[in-house]
């Protein structure tokens, strides 16, 4: 088990194209750490320089305090489970697993015998060893895939996208398993994913890239309140954020729907008649009428018509179509298309009580937390309304239930 | 239906016309070299009389024997030199990129459809120069650079179907270059190996210009070259039916070959190592 720690990380393609750009992060000794991004933003080639698959162009790459960039693989002593789990498959479900092992001269086929019983118990493979991965369904491939990296001890356990390739309740599954055994062998993870629920459920904390450059690393509840620019906003969460434009008009703030005041952290650094865009989150909406009063006096109630609304049983979404101006429906499209999203229309997506009786095509009144609301620079993507003092306070809990875990 | 019944037909008819127009020499050959003494004029397909007698004659011969010894041998040496270096050739094609890479597979495509009977001369000269003719190994050098090109062809070919994931897996479970390349891509590999050592094992077997132009005795001539040599049972006697007896014995190492390793050329042996 080692931290791993990266310091302004480059990578440059032989085609010139620069897939990482400057990542520094440091990685705590038994961490979970995640990587999300959209398609393309370089996670893959980060991991695999991690590993040694990829040569890094600059930058230091320190694994338990070793610089490991002029390292084979085979010399960093780390474990990663490939998306398309890699198995060999001309050896048995054991001698996959075995692999690592046998590789190790040192080790005693008894040994060898009782580590991937071990992982196999774990794992609960016991009743295929003998097969061959062939003949195995998605799911059992890839946990054969998890035994082989876990029979091994091992300074760090690298994922790409493991569960990319499963049905979504098998992911689900899944995503608990790996979570389980990470806790139970406290060894330092990075995992690569673009699954939201993923990023959000099994890492300590979560490291958001775009187009090679890190963007924010922090833990799950940092990123979903406190995000540092549009681009993590938008990324983290689902159904993602609703981008409105604002106009700042004389201390106050005129949204479609709505016109509040300028939040107190954005004063002084937005000017008059400037355009800005505000994000608000689906659940930070509510049917108005549902609402106890307490609640109501914190946010701004208004009135839309519903288009659609879907009902899911524990909760309800409603689609609230506005005008924007050209210029900002634009920019909202080309924000949704680097997101890998396809918000196509204008529209709010509005969380409401799975009990509301909101019918569609009908005016309903709702509710919006404009205190939870962000401003973000539409230049720079920036966010006004980052609460520093919280930022740091979630970080210092996620500190303490790391410190917690790991002891 | 009336038309997919006739295309039928057709195709059926097609593939026995085919089938006939090869079998039929075959046969021939089996059926004379059964028969006895004078019966190859008996004008008939098949023998009056099934003997072994042309069997006996090819086997009592010095000539057949010594010579089917030569290109077992020869034959064994260059498959297993060839296959060998075309592994390695091979996955250093599929994976390495340098330049004229294209280059190198181009001329290896290019080496093979040159003419044997071109160099056949010249080598012929340099040989007898260099002290390696009628000798194995002035044999089987240019066995191998007919096989060799042919065999990096094939084979670079199906390293290419082995994703690059498994060799990246083994070197991170911690195997060397060469652990990666044992363990797993040459298993992998296995069924191009097969059909790349098939290959080059027909095309010595078989091969005749360069037995009979590089040899001059018993020391190194292979049975196609040792059959124009050969003589009947007596003087007098013409040598077709032990000729054919000859071939028969010939044909059958082949035959088993192919029945043999039929099953290990057909690929797909990368089933399930990606997702399913
Ligand atoms: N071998 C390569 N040569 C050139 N560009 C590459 C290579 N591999 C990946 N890239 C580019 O680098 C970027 C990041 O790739 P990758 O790390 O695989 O993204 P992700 O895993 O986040 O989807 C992509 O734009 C991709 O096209
Ligand atoms: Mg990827």
């Amino acid at each position: 088990m080692a931290a791993i720690e990266m310091r302004n990380i480059v990578k440059e393609y032989g085609d010139g194209f620069k897939a990482v750009n400057d990542v520094s992060l440091d990685i705590a000794d038994g961490e979970f750490m995640i990587l999300v991004g959209p398609s393309g933003c370089g996670k893959s080639t980060l991991l695999r320089m991690i590993v040694g698959l990829e040569d890094i162009t600059a930058g230091d790459m320190v694994i338990g305090g070793d610089r490991v960039n002029d390292k084979a693989p085979r010399d960093r002593n780390l474990s990663m489970v490939f998306q398309n789990y890699a198995l060999y498959p001309h050896l048995t479900v054991f001698e996959n697993i075995a692999f690592p092992l046998r590789l190790q001269k040192s080790i005693s086929e008894e040994e060898v015998r009782r580590r991937v019983q071990a992982a196999a118990d774990m794992l609960e493979l016991n009743e295929h060893l003998d097969r061959k991965p062939a003949n195995l369904s998605g799911g059992q491939r890839q946990r054969v895939a998890m035994g082989r990296a876990i029979v091994r001890e091992v300074n760090a356990f690298l994922f790409d996208e493991p569960l990319s390739n499963l049905d979504a309740k098998l992911r689900g599954q899944m995503r608990t398993e790996i979570s389980r055994m990470q806790r139970r062998l406290g060894t330092t993870t990075v995992y690569v994913t673009h699954d939201q629920t993923e990023a959000m459920t099994l890492g300590d904390r979560v490291a958001v890239l775009r187009r090679g450059f890190l963007q924010q690393v922090a833990s799950p509840r940092e990123l979903y309140e406190q995000p540092v620019n549009m681009f993590v906003a938008g990324f983290i969460g689902s159904p993602p954020m609703n981008f409105l434009p604002a106009l700042v008009s004389g201390g106050r703030l005129r949204l479609p729907f709505l016109e509040i005041d300028v939040p107190e952290k954005a004063a002084g650094k937005v000017t008059d008649g400037q355009l800005l865009i505000a994000g608000l989150r689906p659940d930070h909406f509510d049917d108005a009428r549902l609402l106890d009063p307490a609640r109501r006096e914190r946010g701004a109630t208004f009135r839309a018509r519903v288009d659609v609304t879907e009902w899911l049983g524990d909760a309800q979404y409603a689609y609230l179509p506005f005008d924007a101006g050209d210029e900002v429906t634009k920019q909202l499209a080309d924000l949704a298309a680097e997101l890998d999203s396809e918000a196509l229309r204008t529209q709010l997506v509005v969380k409401i009580d799975a009990m509301s009786r909101m019918r569609e095509n009908h005016e309903g009144e709702f509710w919006a937390d404009t205190r939870r609301m962000h401003l973000f620079d539409p230049r720079t993507g920036e966010n006004l309304t980052r609460d520093e003092a919280a930022a740091a306070e979630l970080a210092q809990l996620e500190q303490e239930r790391l410190q917690e875990r790991t002891g | 239906m009336g038309t997919s019944r006739r295309t039928q037909v057709f195709w059926i008819a097609g593939a026995i016309l085919i089938i006939a127009y090869a079998i039929v020499p075959v046969l021939w050959i089996v059926s004379l070299s059964f028969k006895e003494g004078d019966d190859i004029t008996n004008n008939a397909f098949l023998p009056t009389v099934w003997s072994w007698e042309n069997y006996r004659t090819v086997f009592a011969s010095d000539l057949f024997t010594t010579a089917l010894r030569n290109s077992v041998g020869m034959a064994l040496i260059a498959t297993t030199i060839s296959v060998v270096l075309a592994t390695l050739a091979a996955y250093a094609v599929s994976r390495l990129n340098f330049p004229g890479k294209r280059l190198v597979l181009g001329v290896a495509l290019a080496i093979t459809v040159f003419p044997v009977i071109a160099i056949a001369t010249p080598l012929f000269n340099l040989w007898r120069t260099l002290g390696l003719y009628d000798t194995w190994l002035g044999l089987i050098i240019p066995y191998l650079s007919y096989s060799l090109p042919l065999s990096v062809y094939v084979l670079a070919a199906f390293f290419r179907e082995i994703p690059w994931e498994m060799e990246q897996a083994a070197q991170v479970d911690g195997a060397t270059s060469w652990q990666a390349f044992r363990r797993v891509i040459v298993p992998l590999a296995a069924p191009g190996v097969f059909t790349a050592a098939i290959l080059t094992f027909f095309a010595v077997w078989n091969d005749f210009v360069f037995g009979i132009t590089l040899t001059s005795s018993e020391a190194a001539r292979p049975v196609p070259a040792a059959l124009a040599f050969f003589q009947g049972a007596s003087q007098f006697s013409q040598p077709t039916a032990p000729i054919a007896a000859a071939a028969v014995v010939v044909t059958i190492p082949v035959v088993i070959l192919v029945l043999l390793f039929q099953r290990k050329i057909v690929a797909g042996l990368t089933n399930g190592a990606v997702k399913g």
